[in-house]
């Protein structure tokens, strides 16, 4: 058949039906068993993108004056338990610092507070696509890294936390990097149960579920560690 | 479609087809205007009465054969149309499920930007993902096809010099004005064209421009810190993440129209961007 049996009126017709009709094949599918698959795949794809082209390991995040923080009451702070998880006796709390290290450690919050101190106010990105500025204050990842020193076979960080297991792995150049720190103040004052008591990752190039609360290990590791959410299907890097 | 397949009867190129520049106004079915015949098309859908006849005189129906069968567009321009058609919806039906997780433009604790949608989701049979990592993924994954397609028909437009008969130039204007003139029925005569008219050479280049936009801004809202000059230059996240949801509707107002006109002014264009062969009213080349 040729199309000159379709009169313009049909064909008028026609578009009238497949516009909406192709626009109803999306109806809320994540892809399925088949492309699910593929999509991570992709996601993978964009993570090698994000870390190794990129991320600028000497590339800082813009900085904001402290009156452009957000309203306190208007920053949101997510966990996985109800009600916050809090510490039985915070006197007691410290950091484990190992995995494919030279010298593993154990930290209390007073050996940290003592590290070299950065404090800056930065944008927070969600994943879910909203902003707000905070004030933080802690001390540089990279200063931990020096005193444990990570093996050659080190590729990846894991960050644990009592918030129900809650857990992120993380590249080495953002752990690398000069404004990933292990805060433990928020807009001046010790940080508080919502925003991650007592010590929390914090970082302006990463998204705020890359940005583990709570935390109560740091672990290095060779192959990639899995996380609450990424294993859910989020992307891995997390990278802004 | 083997009946009449291109083969058959190839343009000789040595001929352009220089007379259909000259006689539009003869050819034109000018008692079918689109308007006329979009309320006619209309109507009849609503009432969904059968049509076995026109109330107006008989449509100048061309006869096939009479008119040459032109080459019209590249298989790279086709493919690069349909993959885009497709892509796009893709895209814009994934970021309708990312907008769900956040329903506002602006910063938290601050006044939001305007927007009729604010605070509302958009319905389940738009949205592709299922939850916002699907949309995610989803996003990220058909964004490197919608990137490459786009530089492949760049790329091929302008190393073709095709660019010439799309990109719309300041000598464009005049002749837009000319164009519109006619559609509103203040000018008898169909203006002399080339392969697309002013008001399509309008179009067209802002849909390119459009697209790098949105692909632009896409980039400024995924890494705000890493490429915080881009972000900046769309004034900041916030608004970058605004200017790439309007993007949205302006891509769907431009396929609304663009799929009416090609229905109702040159509906044989519709074959030409499949296989890529015309026979129709308008010239094939500039």
């Amino acid at each position: 058949m040729t199309e000159r049996r379709l009169s313009r009126r049909d064909l008028f017709r026609l578009g009238l039906v497949a516009g909406p009709a192709s626009l109803a094949v999306a109806c809320g599918w994540d892809g399925g068993p088949t492309l699910r698959p593929t999509l991570r795949a992709a996601s993978l794809l964009n993570d090698w993108v994000g870390e190794k082209v990129l991320l600028r390991p000497g590339h800082l995040a813009p900085t904001y004056p402290r009156r452009a923080r957000t309203p306190e009451g208007a920053f949101p702070a997510y966990s996985i338990s109800r009600p916050l998880p809090t510490l039985e006796d915070p006197d007691e709390w410290t950091l484990e610092v190992g995995g494919l290290v030279k010298t593993p450690m154990s930290l209390t919050l007073e050996m940290i507070q003592a590290l070299p101190r950065l404090t800056y106010t930065v944008k927070h990105h969600c994943v879910e696509g909203w902003t707000a500025i905070a004030t933080w204050t802690g001390a540089p990842l990279s200063a931990v890294l020096a005193m444990v020193e990570p093996t050659a076979a080190a590729r990846y960080l894991r960050f644990d936390s009592f918030d129900r297991g809650y857990s992120n792995g993380w590249d080495m150049a953002s752990a690398h990097h000069p404004q990933t720190i292990l805060a433990y103040a928020w807009n001046d004052r010790p940080l508080t149960p919502a925003h991650g008591a007592p010590l929390r990752l914090y970082s302006p190039l990463k998204l705020g579920y890359k940005l583990t609360k709570f935390l109560t290990g740091i672990t290095f590791t060779a192959e990639r560690p899995g996380g609450y959410w990424e294993d859910q299907g989020y992307p891995w890097l997390g990278g802004v | 479609m083997s009946d009449d397949s291109p083969p058959v009867a190839p343009p000789p190129a040595a001929s352009p087809p220089e007379p259909r520049l000259a006689e539009p106004p003869a050819d034109l079915p000018s008692d079918d205007p689109p308007a006329a015949a979009l309320a006619e098309a209309a109507e009849e859908i609503a009432t969904a009465a059968p049509a076995p006849a026109p109330k107006h005189a008989p449509e100048p129906e061309p006869v096939a054969g009479k008119r040459p069968l032109v080459h019209r567009h590249h298989w790279i321009v086709r493919l690069a149309h349909w993959a885009n058609a497709v892509l796009l919806a893709g895209m814009i039906a994934s970021g309708l499920q990312i907008y769900g997780a956040f329903t506002h433009f602006g910063p938290r604790g601050r006044t939001y930007f305007p927007n009729p949608f604010d605070g509302k989701s958009f319905p389940h049979w738009s949205r592709l993902g299922g939850w916002l990592a699907g949309g995610l993924n989803w996003h990220f994954a058909l964004a490197w096809p919608f990137v490459v397609t786009g530089l492949v028909y760049l790329l091929y437009m302008f190393f073709s010099g095709e660019w010439r008969t799309l990109l719309f130039r300041p000598r464009d204007v005049p002749r837009a004005w000319q164009m519109q003139l006619y559609y509103l029925k203040l000018r008898k005569e169909h203006p002399p064209q080339g392969k697309h008219n002013a008001l399509q050479k309008g179009a067209y280049s802002f849909i390119l421009v459009l697209g790098v936009l949105s692909v632009a801004s896409g980039f400024a809202i995924y890494k705000p810190a890493q490429l915080s000059w881009l972000t900046a230059f769309f004034g900041g996240y916030e608004l970058a993440r605004y200017w790439h949801f309007w993007a949205v509707f302006l891509f769907l107002a431009f396929t609304l129209v663009h799929v009416s006109l090609v229905l109702l002014v040159d509906p044989a264009s519709l074959r030409a961007m499949i296989t890529g062969w015309y026979r129709g009213r308008f010239p094939s080349h500039d």
